[in-house]
């Protein structure tokens, strides 16, 4: 356990807080990162107002932390038992693209950008705006078919 | 100590446990149903829904789509893959169930805002006969956004985040809910209700993985799914299916990134260190499993085996040979290089994109390591062993098929009155928690989850009366749940170090006791995937002193006692595989697993479903077999 007790006193890890960005989400109920870490990994010290990851050793480097924190005080320093160090991949997302900027260990850099969704935010309607059924629960059509389908009906073995 | 719990108690009609692409699809699906009966919907995830489960990173793939309405492929063919795939061992009419119905989800994640690729013409680009190419970064939010859009907006449902769930609530026979605590807060949730659907993810760090120091964390599968749907339905006493059939992805090695896109996209060949393909040079090798060895393409297991025979030849590492794949290209475009730069930048950003949408560590380790993938080739490797009946493994709980799509001979063995209802009333399993309907992956699994929550509603539509929960359950879950927080308090003053002390043991040393137990007997990485007879009694036994020791497991705070809980899951998990490995007297899945003592398949006895069930009232295990009946001929 030794290892970890050191992991918990600071910002090495994984997912690695920047002291001087990090602002605690300004103290706010719950911060980004915490709220979106799906290993519940991201904690607030609240001394110094300060996030950490408090178990790098469970962290997937799934970025979800450092795509949200507003600050960008998040970033990924690779695992270090197999990872050779000095690179970086660092994301940018906006509410329709991300943009990634890869740093090699050598200094090469490259850039990418990619499309996230098509649609506003928040705007996923359920149904698609596909007709829905006209069927009663015992027939296996589900709610948007068979119109989301694009067939005129659903396939089954019972004629 | 549990006093200091306030109880939290939530009636409603379905409960949906899980956050993932089953729980999402199921919550989008019920939303519709319940509105219309004037029923109530609760979803519970153990994380952000936003961002929770497998697709949390997101996905470069979606790897089930049938093509129905352009007729590219049909139903049949979807299950004749999958049953090759699985060595014969698959439930039909679930594969063809979920397959008749998946292209109509992926219309809906298309229109609620995914970006699937498109050609010219229009139509999706395919990476693979089943596989769509997708910008998949926000895959999870896109489809959460529809389940919270669903749930919320007129009411019907409501969802509750941080909630780790632990066990069922049972009325008798009939499943009555299901108990939790939040990671946040000290309350304890008591969810009474008429159905259920399990869709908790499979399990990883069951077996122990490759690394062992900080990357620990970067296994295949991620860390935050731990046999939860497994414990869940085990507990409450369902029948278990293809406990046996676990999943070993192979991938570009330490990171995991995705191999598809090599293979399939740029059409790379794996090689040995002699240069050496041994899907060419091992071709012999798949006779001894025909008929499934001879089918197109080669099964997932067989193409590991091939290459872990080259490895234990000592001929590794095995490589992806990038370098060769991309110089073929460029001899196509030789004549035009203009259209070759073009071209080169094309799959440069698919290359790049592949990783960056699904294993952000892989794009790290390559950039760590300078790699240039048109100078040099990359590793790959098998992955240890996973639990996620929904990609290629196919672990899970017995459910009932549809009845349409069943036969004379299927109907009284695989139909039950509710489509994917586990052997216990009102208990609902999809995704990776229903098991021998492999294949279904990030598409297949949300509209599991859609079929499950019709299903469930018609359930309670027909059974619509509140199960009773007896007060003295609800005590005694309250009990145990609580109890290693109890322990770390009682006793950490005892000893100079809280880590070290005889009364009890932390999670993560139990999980790492777990992990060699798996590991060295069960077949894991460091067994070469191999084990035997005695191997597994022995893991048995040591899994016996193990259970008795998650008695004495202790949590400092609410973080660590939902890593104590994940670990009894696995535990369990671990049971029911070891349980069902040492059952099948065959090799079936040789690159999955390799019984050394049995080192044949044998289609005559063992072509059949092991099952498993553990008895709630006696604490007993039955092992049976269970017949594979063909209907799609
Ligand atoms: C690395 C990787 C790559 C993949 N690539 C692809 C691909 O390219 N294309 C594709 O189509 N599919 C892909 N898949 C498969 C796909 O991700 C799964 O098939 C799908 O996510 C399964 O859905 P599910 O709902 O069963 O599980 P998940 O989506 O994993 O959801 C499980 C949910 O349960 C919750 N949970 C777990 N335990 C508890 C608990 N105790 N209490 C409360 N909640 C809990 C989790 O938080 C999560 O929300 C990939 C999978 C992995 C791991
Ligand atoms: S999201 Fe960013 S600013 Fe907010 S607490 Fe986390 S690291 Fe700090
Ligand atoms: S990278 Fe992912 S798993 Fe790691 S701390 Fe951030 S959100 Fe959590």
């Amino acid at each position: 356990m030794a290892p970890i007790a050191a992991f918990q006193k600071g910002e090495i890890m994984p997912s690695y807080v920047n002291v001087e960005k990090c602002d605690g989400c300004k103290a706010l109920d719950r911060t980004a990162c915490q709220y979106i870490c799906p290993n519940d990994l991201m904690v607030l010290d609240r001394e110094k107002m300060k996030a950490y990851n408090r178990d790098p050793s469970m962290c997937w480097e799934c970025y979800n932390c450092v795509k949200i924190c507003p600050t960008q005080a998040i970033e990924v320093r690779g695992y270090a038992d197999f990872i050779p160090m000095g690179a970086s991949v660092t994301p940018m997302r906006s509410t329709d693209s991300i943009m990634w900027t890869v740093k090699f260990r050598n200094g090469q850099i490259k850039r990418f950008k990619f499309p996230i969704r098509t649609t506003p935010e928040g705007s996923a309607r359920p149904d698609g705006g596909f007709e829905t059924a006209d069927t009663d629960l015992s027939s296996p059509v589900l709610f948007t078919e068979p119109a989301s389908l694009g067939l005129p009906e659903v396939f089954t073995l019972k004629k | 100590m549990p006093a200091q719990f306030e109880d939290v108690v939530v009636e409603t009609d379905l409960l949906i446990l899980g956050g993932g692409m089953a729980a999402c699809g199921a919550a989008v699906e019920a939303a519709y149903w319940a509105k219309k009966h004037g029923l109530k919907v609760t979803l519970v995830d153990k994380a952000a829904v936003d961002r929770s489960g497998a697709v949390a990173m997101g996905l470069s793939a979606i790897n089930q789509y049938i093509g129905l309405k352009d007729g590219q492929n049909t139903v049949k063919d979807y299950v004749e893959y999958v049953r090759n795939d699985l060595m014969g061992i698959t439930r039909e009419d679930l594969v063809a169930n979920i397959a008749r119905h998946v292209d109509s989800t992926v219309h809906l994640f298309e229109k609620w805002g995914l970006p699937i690729w498109k050609d010219e013409q229009g139509n999706y680009v395919h990476e693979g006969r089943w596989q769509l190419m997708i910008n998949g970064e926000s895959y999870k939010v896109v489809v959460a956004e529809a389940a919270k859009n669903a749930l919320l907006q007129d009411g019907v449902g409501q969802i509750f985040e941080r909630v780790f769930i632990v066990g069922p609530l049972m009325d008798g026979d009939r499943c009555a809910g299901a108990v939790g605590f939040s990671v946040r807060e000290n309350k304890f949730y008591v969810f009474k209700a008429k159905a259920t659907i399990v869709a908790m993810g499979g399990a990883v760090h069951v077996f122990r993985p490759r690394s062992v120091g900080e990357g620990l964390g970067r296994a295949w599968y991620p860390p935050w799914n731990a046999g939860s749907s497994a414990y869940f339905t085990i507990q409450a006493g369902a029948e278990m299916t293809c406990q046996e059939v676990r999943f070993i992805p192979v991938r570009f090695k330490d990171a995991y990134g995705p191999v598809g896109a090599w293979f399939l996209l740029f059409k790379s060949r794996a090689t040995n260190a002699l240069g050496g393909d041994y899907m060419v040079e091992r071709r012999d090798e798949l006779e001894k499993w025909a008929p499934y060895g001879r089918v197109k393409p080669i099964p997932a297991n067989l193409r590991n085996w091939l290459g872990m025979l080259d490895v234990m030849e000592g001929k590794g590492p095995i490589y992806m040979r990038t370098e060769e794949a991309i110089a073929k290209i460029a001899e196509q475009y030789k004549d035009d290089p203009k259209l070759y730069q073009k071209k080169m930048r094309e799959l440069e950003n698919e290359a790049w994109e592949d990783f960056l949408d699904m294993t952000i560590s892989q794009a790290l380790l390559w950039a760590a390591t300078n790699v240039e993938p048109e100078k040099k080739p990359s590793e790959i490797a098998p992955a240890e062993p996973y639990f996620i009946g929904s990609h290629s493994g196919a672990s899970g709980a017995w459910v009932s098929g549809p009845e349409d799509l069943q036969t004379d001979e299927s109907r009284p063995l695989y139909f039950w009155g509710y489509t994917n209802m586990s052997t216990v009333k009102g208990l609902f399993c999809a995704g990776d928690a229903s098991g021998a309907s492999s294949h279904k992956f990030s598409s297949g699994s949300c509209t599991e989850g859609r079929i499950a929550a019709k299903s469930a509603i018609k359930f309670i539509v027909e059974n619509n009366t509140m199960p009773n929960v007896d007060e003295a359950q609800v005590k005694a879950w309250k009990e145990r749940i609580f109890r290693p927080l109890e322990l770390f308090e009682k006793h950490k003053n005892e000893t100079t170090d809280p880590d070290i002390n005889p009364n009890y043991i932390r999670p993560r040393m139990f999980m790492f006791r777990l992990q060699k137990i798996m590991d060295e007997y069960a077949g894991g990485v460091s067994a070469q995937f191999s084990t035997n007879e005695a191997l597994l009694k022995r893991a048995l036994e040591l899994l016996g002193y193990l259970k008795e020791d998650s008695e004495k497991l202790a949590a400092e705070n609410l973080h660590e006692l939902m890593r104590c809980w994940e670990n009894i899951h696995r535990m369990w998990q671990a049971e029911a595989h070891v349980r069902s490995v040492l059952f099948r007297e065959e090799t079936r899945w040789p690159g999955y697993y390799f019984r050394a003592d049995k080192p044949k398949m044998d289609e005559e006895n063992w072509r059949v479903f092991v099952n498993c069930r553990w008895d709630p009232k006696t604490g007993e295990w039955q092992m049976f077999k269970r017949p594979v009946i063909r209907i799609f001929d």
